[in-house]
């Protein structure tokens, strides 16, 4: 399925990820809460599109502030964010960390049906408002309640530990754990090329060592170690969605934005268990629909951004996206083929383990990230982006491989 | 009687104690956990909270509720499995309340000893006072039919004497917990010379279940903690007596603070250390052990002159530090307490001449902080105290003077059998007392 029109995406902006590992952060002091990171990251993308009265429509992706926040109703606070949004239509739309995806999507389809010409597309989670333990319940919220009870307290690292140790029963344990541990590795050193991530203050010497820790399922999961495991996180990005028209209205010139060039959305029954714990097949799914609907393959990819809310869903996403054959992910990450001057560069700014996990804004995170790689604007952090190959790629999941929305992005010439 | 019918009725003496509530904490949650065990599903257990104030009692309970919370926290991953049957728990949440409240449902808070009539167990937990002691176990043993097993958390007097005022015939323990016995790692180990060997056992297990660091101490009052802490402290005093001599009272008692804290990376000086533990409490205990060391006079004036005055040091009752030697702020030193004008005088005014009189600080300063994890600690204070050697400065040469001493006073302790090992007055002195180093070692030798 080819778009029917053409499709823009700008003038991204992520606030910092702040929780554990960031300077500011002191669990013990008050925080902003969800209204400030909504004002910064929507008055952030504001200001480079010449300010909300060239906004036709705004989304907001949230998994759970209902919980972490004791707030629903996010899509009205958008006026708060700029007066110039009142009256305008907003919505909050919700898929457990794929919250952010669906806003994006949200926004593109808007665009696409022609009743709006530039979409302000953000995501945003609180969650440092709870311990973790607690948060925990919260997050599982993600999966099936019926299935809570037999889970384990720390609910999503325990499901992904279980697919953890499927996939070392397949590939065997120790070169399941030295691709977990080069995903780790990876993931810190992108991000402290970032100055918004949350482990851009990380400075521990001798990362494999951490990421080779044995997990121990007595205080924690059977086979995940926390290094495996995106933390907690605050945060809000955001960024625009626009036509031909958007960009024009914006005045925002081409060279500044990425095209989108397809996308792939799909779902999977949450009361199943997965039929596979050594597949994410949702992702390989939707990564088929947006590479069908692109018209490119795994080789246009100059950079993708995936999701990496455990190091082991990272692994099997390279399997997922057909860059390493079945069961041999771990190999490919292992020799180095996603890292920053790799084959594949993924998550070039930490990705959720390296520069943050804010649930309902990683989604847009992503999108922010890959607009930035393909436009020169990464900074410290900037990869070259061959000229044979101008595309890039989010992978946003929602609960254990259930809600997937994959996209395209290209540079514009 | 196996390990948990022992724990199925307990009374722990002095409940709402410093001491004890820490210790009624841990038991409190030993018996939920093991309450919760399959083989256990059913089975009556029971804690006597017991003390002479239900005012203090109330306060235990809030203590007990935070600091079960903050355990369940800690353990849910374990919760989950052993409330695994519970349909009606479902998130963490949950579990940490229905943990919460099961502790809290183990504890019966009374004033009245005859509570502990009842129990298998009795955890005592009163004041540092053999006779006290030796009445309550004596009262509850005549009238309890179960031949009750006493654990006693004395910190210096001597097992066997309790055993034999009190007639237990072997039926007690020194189970020596450090303050607060709920964080302090270390547990020290007495038993009497005709202690049971199935209440050793008892005993051995109950410290393990509660994850601690034991050390086994000989039957000695003071065992190794206030075995060296009392020597420790009286050579400190003595110190400052010897510069009293040309110095005021307060630059005296600043000077060695400041060279058994900086000098020597110990996370307290001697009588910031003194003040913590009360200077009540340290007078007593001397005077518990004074009359078991006929080659010593374990006994301070400066001590007893202080208590005349009326300064005691200690805590209050919410953690905070009564004035002593000094007066604090936010946790650190504000005044000093000048004993012939009996008051305080801001430590700003007797800093920069006191620190004048120490001379140079060793260069390339270690900070305790820094020095517990540093891998390479052994030989930094080698370094460090080495440097001392090559100084001729006042500070240095006390510094020397004093990790001389305390290496002796360790020694001591190994040679009349107190400690059964050097080691174990290491492990004593850096788990109980947080020392970044044993008292037995070569820094100091000439």
């Amino acid at each position: 399925m080819k778009l029917r029109r053409k499709i823009y995406m700008a003038a991204g902006y992520n606030t910092i990820s702040l929780g554990t590992g960031r300077k500011e952060f002191n669990p013990r002091k008050e925080r902003p809460g969800l209204e400030y990171y909504m004002s910064e990251a929507g008055k952030g993308t504001l200001a480079q599109i010449g300010g909300a009265e060239n906004v036709d429509e705004s989304v907001i992706g949230n998994f759970m502030a209902a919980r972490f926040n004791k707030q629903g109703h996010l899509g009205s606070f958008m006026p708060m964010v700029d007066e110039g949004l009142k009256y305008k239509p907003s919505s909050r739309v919700e898929g457990a960390c794929a919250s952010g995806g669906l806003s994006l999507l949200s926004g593109i389809r808007s665009v696409l049906s022609e009743t709006a010409e530039v979409v302000l597309s953000m995501g945003v989670e609180v969650q440092n408002t709870q311990k973790a333990i607690y948060g925990a319940d919260v997050l599982a919220g993600a999966g099936w309640f019926q299935k809570r009870k037999a889970g384990q307290a720390y609910f999503f690292p325990g499901q992904f530990s279980d697919r953890a140790g499927a996939y070392g029963k397949k590939v065997g344990e120790d070169k399941a754990r030295l691709a977990f541990a080069t995903w780790f590795k990876n993931a810190i050193e992108n991000a402290r090329l970032c100055e918004t991530a949350q482990e851009f203050h990380n400075t521990a010497p001798d990362l494999m060592a951490l990421g080779m820790t044995k997990p121990n399922g007595k205080v924690f999961t059977d086979h995940l170690n926390v290094f495996d495991c995106s933390k907690v996180s605050d945060g809000a990005s955001a960024i625009a969605i626009l036509s031909e028209e958007g960009l024009n209205r914006c005045g925002i010139d081409k060279k500044d934005a990425v095209e989108v060039v397809g996308f792939g959305h799909a779902v999977a029954d949450i009361t199943q268990d997965p039929e596979d714990l050594t597949r994410l097949t949702t992702i390989e799914q939707a990564v088929k629909m947006a590479f069908d609907s692109a018209g490119i393959t795994k080789d246009d990819l100059a950079t993708a951004e995936v999701h990496d809310c455990f190091s082991v869903a990272g692994v099997l996403i390279t399997e997922a996206l057909g860059f390493a054959n079945e069961g041999k992910g771990a190999d490919f990450v292992a020799a180095g083929n996603t890292a920053r001057n790799g084959i594949i560069p993924m998550n070039t700014t930490g990705g959720l383990i390296g520069w943050g996990h804010p649930t309902g804004a990683t989604g847009v995170h992503q999108a922010v990230t890959i607009w930035e790689q393909l436009t020169g604007k990464a900074g410290d952090a900037q990869i070259t982006i061959p000229a044979n190959k101008p595309y890039g790629m989010t992978i946003n999941m929602g609960g254990d491989d259930k809600t997937v929305v994959a996209i395209v992005y290209k540079t514009v010439e | 009687m196996n390990y948990t019918e022992k724990l199925q009725h307990v009374s722990v003496l002095g409940a709402a104690g410093k001491m004890g509530s820490g210790i009624l904490l841990l038991t409190a949650i030993e018996m939920t956990d093991l309450s919760l065990q399959p083989e256990n599903k059913g089975k009556k257990f029971v804690l006597n909270a017991i003390d002479l104030s239900f005012e203090a009692l109330q306060g235990l309970i809030e203590y007990v509720k935070v600091q079960a919370l903050k355990a369940a926290e800690k353990k849910t991953v374990q919760l989950r499995k052993w409330y695994a049957d519970r349909s009606d728990l479902i998130e963490n949440g949950d579990i940490i309340q229905a943990y919460v409240e099961d502790v809290i449902r183990m504890i019966r808070p009374v004033t009245d000893m005859k509570a502990a009539y009842d129990s298998y167990l009795v955890f005592e937990a009163v004041n540092e006072n053999k006779a006290l002691k030796v009445k309550l176990f004596t009262d509850i043993d005549a009238h309890n039919p179960h031949q009750p097993w006493f654990l006693t958390n004395t910190s210096s007097v001597p097992i066997h004497e309790i055993d034999e005022e009190a007639k237990l015939n072997g039926r007690i323990m020194g189970v020596h917990f450090y303050n607060p016995p709920a964080i302090q790692r270390l547990v020290e180990l007495i038993a009497a010379n005709n202690t049971l060997a199935e209440v050793k056992e008892f005993a051995t297990q109950f410290a393990k279940n509660l994850r601690k660091v034991i050390v086994h101490s000989n039957d000695y009052a003071g065992f190794i903690g206030n075995g060296h802490f009392m020597r420790d402290a009286l050579h400190g005093i003595q110190q400052a007596e010897e510069l009293m001599k040309t110095y005021s009272f307060t630059q005296a008692i600043y000077m060695v603070n400041k060279v058994s804290q900086d000098y020597l990376v110990r996370p307290m000086g001697i009588f910031q250390l003194i003040d913590y533990v009360g200077i009540d409490v340290v007078q007593f205990i001397m005077q518990v052990m004074n009359p078991h060391l006929p080659d010593e006079n374990l006994h301070s004036e400066l001590l007893d002159k202080l208590m005349a005055s009326g300064v005691k040091g200690g805590q209050h009752a919410d953690g905070s530090q009564k004035d002593g030697f000094f007066v604090y702020e936010r946790g650190r030193i504000a005044k000093v307490y000048d004993l012939n004008s009996a008051s305080y005088h801001a430590v700003d005014a007797i800093a920069a001449e006191a620190d004048a009189a120490l001379g140079q600080f060793p260069q390339g300063g270690i900070a305790w902080k820094t020095i517990l994890r540093d891998p390479n600690k052994d030989q930094k204070l080698q370094d460090w105290f080495h440097s001392f050697k090559l100084m001729n400065d006042l500070g240095a040469k006390l510094a020397l003077k004093y990790g001389k001493r305390s290496c002796e006073i360790g020694q001591k302790l190994v040679d009349d059998n107190v400690a059964l090992a050097v080691e174990d007055v290491n492990t004593v002195m850096m788990t109980g007392f947080f020392h970044a180093y044993g008292p037995i070692n070569d820094f100091f030798a000439s």
